[in-house]
């Protein structure tokens, strides 16, 4: 089967600094990945790039998206093609409410589908019913976008939206930080009520704990840009076990104790 | 390395001013230049009675010992006064009908969207429409004189009610106000007048549009609008001008009276020529309008979304002298490219139990200036006044400017004023945000000025909330249109 995204030898940098160092993934459709990573691994950068924010460049490599060459589509080319960031510091826009932005978001994307746009009406009807899976309130598509939220609203709202959306490719980047354990069940609740043989998830990670509720079918361990593992669900665990300074470098290469 | 940002930026000042033609008409023109001899010829060529003359000349005079203000965060080129003429007129305006108005003049307001066919007309709206120094034509009227309200152009007022006229013309802004009051007083040409009888509740929206065609010319309109008790009227203008490399001078003046218990809306689309993307030409906008609550709980509230002009110089303001009468200041003011706006209000507290509103919203694009310039007073007499300013700004880009100069001024221990302010940016991340949800970035742009905008937008009249919503975007998207 053709990967959903297939990644080859990224290297990325920021403000001339190399962050990716030559990554190489294939992610295919069904699957859970977890990317997991000490703090400037480049977790973030990889979301980033794929999602296309400014200010990164690439220095060599390739992405395909459903075949596609990803970096020559802008960010909401690739929005409406599917590929779907819940952002780890999503922005407050002061005076657009949610429905509003969402329903903009939501036919855009219909639009590129090839399907009609929603009415209001129809819209709210879809957004009630996905905000009841993750036990939102009603008044919150009143609210403008993402303002006065706490640190928990904004990530329930993210994965309200990818519920809403319903992309292709999913990325969490650190949707996890910053929950306590009620939160976070809740918000793997949505993830896992959006597994689909058809759908792919890549969830960024600092700690194992988020990977007890959406469990990954592989696991990555990104390291100085670069991944220098990957495994099963085991491998989680056993980081977690460890700590990241099992992965500490020694000189130019990567000591990695053998897994039994 | 040019961000996506610079590029936007790009494309949006390249956006193109849609009401820039020039109509070729017969005008019949005073002479360029200023001295009691124009003044003369204004006054004959209009057939007003002799107590006009010597208004206007009395305001002549005392204008010619005032100096032009230059307080307000603008920066422009001395303005000669001499080089710009002072009235210009369409020959065939004469007419009896509607029917009888020009075909010329009638397709100028067709292709600016104000058909002058009553059946053509929004139902609801009535419009005076004023061409450089004379009002053309105007709808609805013998409807609206069913119910005693009088809805016509200055020069007939003068003319039909002077009692009116004089008791009540620069009353609220006497020519000794300001420079450019003073200067209006003098030469001004026409405008509308609206009279609304007490305890009627006036059924259609009044509105005039403002329209600049001869080159070289100033415009000097005058506005009068009188609520006598109990009654209650919504006004709107807009206006437009032609695309020139000069800079044409626009200096009106509008004078709202509400008597007890009358309430008057007065909201303003205002989208003069705003030069073009070096900062050539464009409409230099120095406006006085004030209103007066004279009576007891009457209300005067303003709503203006100011897109357009080279330079903004309005502060429409109000005098709440009845005892709880309400001012209301609703602004938005988007300046882009080398645009400069310098504006706000004044709520004058006399009475006691009065209270005013100002919720201002500036929008600064380009290599413009935005300047929010806002005076609350509140008098020893006005017990327990209040007043709650919210003025905030919103920044697009690296290049534009965005000031603020509340003045609060309170003689009184009951009173209680509220300010808040905020500054915020469209940046790189909120418009990533929108994109990683599928919204093009003018689309993203759009939607968070209108939502930014919303507070001000829902006090404009429902069809002109439409307008007003779409001039916005496209006075900053370069793609469309």
């Amino acid at each position: 089967m053709e990967p959903l995204l297939s990644i080859r030898n990224l290297r990325v940098a920021v403000d001339g600094r190399e962050i990716l160092k030559g990554i190489d993934l294939e992610v295919c459709r069904g699957e859970v990945h977890a990317i997991m990573g000490p703090n400037g691994s480049g977790k973030s950068t990889l979301a980033a790039v794929l999602a296309g924010r400014e200010g990164y460049e690439v220095l060599e490599g390739e992405v395909l998206y459903n075949g596609q060459n990803l970096f020559e589509m802008e960010p909401e080319e690739r929005a409406r093609a599917g590929l779907f960031l819940a952002f780890q510091y999503p922005v407050e826009i002061a005076g657009v409410t949610m429905a509003t932005f969402l329903r903009t978001a939501l036919n855009e994307i219909r639009k590129a589908r090839g399907e009609e746009a929603l009415d209001p009406l129809a819209f709210l009807t879809l957004a009630r019913e996905r905000m009841e899976w993750l036990g939102i309130d009603p008044s919150f598509l009143h609210r403008a976008v993402n303002e006065g939220f706490s640190g928990g609203e904004k990530k329930r709202s993210e994965i309200f939206q990818l519920l809403l959306l319903e992309p292709q490719l999913a990325i969490l980047d650190e949707t996890d930080s910053g929950l306590d354990i009620d939160a976070l069940k809740i918000v793997a609740s949505g993830v896992n009520r959006m597994r689909a043989p058809e759908r792919a998830f890549i969830v960024i990670t600092h700690y194992q704990r988020l990977l007890n509720y959406i469990v990954p079918d592989i696991v990555h361990v990104l390291f100085d840009g670069r991944i220098v593992r990957s495994g099963g669900r085991e491998l989680a665990l056993q980081l977690e076990e460890h700590g990241y300074d099992w992965l500490r470098t020694d000189g130019e290469t990567v000591v990695l104790p053998t897994l039994e | 390395m040019p961000t996506q940002q610079d590029e936007l930026l790009e494309r949006l000042t390249g956006s193109e001013y849609k009401y820039g033609f020039v109509a070729d008409i017969d005008e019949e023109l005073a002479p360029i230049g200023l001295n009691e001899d124009i003044i003369r010829f204004i006054w004959e060529r209009k057939g007003e009675p002799e107590w006009m003359l010597e208004w206007r000349l009395r305001a002549f005079r005392h204008w010619r010992t005032m100096e032009e203000p230059r307080w307000a965060k603008v920066v422009y080129p001395p303005i000669d006064y001499q080089a710009i003429r002072y009235y210009a007129a369409p020959k065939k305006r004469h007419v009896q009908s509607l029917e009888e108005v020009d075909p010329e003049i009638r397709r100028i307001f067709d292709k600016l969207g104000i058909p002058l066919e009553e059946q053509k007309l929004l139902a609801g709206v009535a419009v005076d429409a004023v061409l450089d120094s004379a009002s053309v034509a105007t709808t609805f009227k013998e409807k609206l004189a069913q119910l005693g309200i009088i809805f016509c152009s200055m020069s007939e007022a003068i003319q039909k009610y002077p009692e009116l006229v004089q008791r009540y013309l620069g009353s609220v802004v006497p020519y000794t106000d300001n420079f450019f009051a003073a200067l209006n007083s003098a030469v001004f040409s026409d405008g509308s007048f609206v009279y609304v009888p007490p305890g009627v509740r006036c059924p259609m929206e009044l509105s005039t549009y403002f329209r600049i065609n001869a080159a070289r010319t100033g415009q000097f309109e005058r506005t009068l609008i009188i609520a006598d008790e109990g009654s209650y009227v919504s006004y709107l203008e807009g206006c437009t001008a032609p695309m020139r490399d000069e800079n044409q001078l626009h200096a009106a003046v509008v004078e709202l009276i509400a008597l007890d218990g009358a309430e008057i809306r007065y909201s303003t689309v205002q989208n003069w020529y705003p030069g073009d993307r070096e900062g050539r030409g464009g409409i230099y906008n120095f406006v006085t309008k004030r209103g007066i609550c004279l009576g007891k709980e009457a209300k005067i509230s303003w709503t203006q979304v100011e897109t357009g002009s080279a330079i903004t110089w309005k502060y429409p303001s109000v005098i709440l002298k009845g005892d709880g009468s309400i001012g209301e200041f609703y602004s938005v003011a988007l300046t882009n490219h080398h645009q400069q706006a310098d504006t706000g209000t004044k709520m004058i507290h006399i009475g006691r139990h009065t209270r005013s509103r100002i919720v201002s919203k500036g929008i600064a694009a380009g290599r413009s200036n935005n300047t929010y310039r806002g005076l609350v007073r509140i008098l020893r007499g006005a017990d327990y006044a209040r007043n709650y300013t919210q003025c905030d700004s919103l920044l697009i880009g690296n290049a534009c400017g965005a000031h603020t100069f509340p003045y609060i001024e309170v003689l009184n221990p009951t009173a209680v004023t509220e300010h808040e302010a905020t500054t915020s940016k469209i940046g790189d991340d909120m418009l990533f945000y929108c994109r990683q949800r599928g919204i093009a970035e003018e689309d993203a742009i759009a939607l968070i000025v209108n939502g930014y905008c919303r507070e001000v937008l829902n006090h404009l009249p429902m069809e002109f909330a439409v307008e007003a919503q779409k001039l916005l975007a496209i006075s900053l998207e370069g793609s469309v249109g």
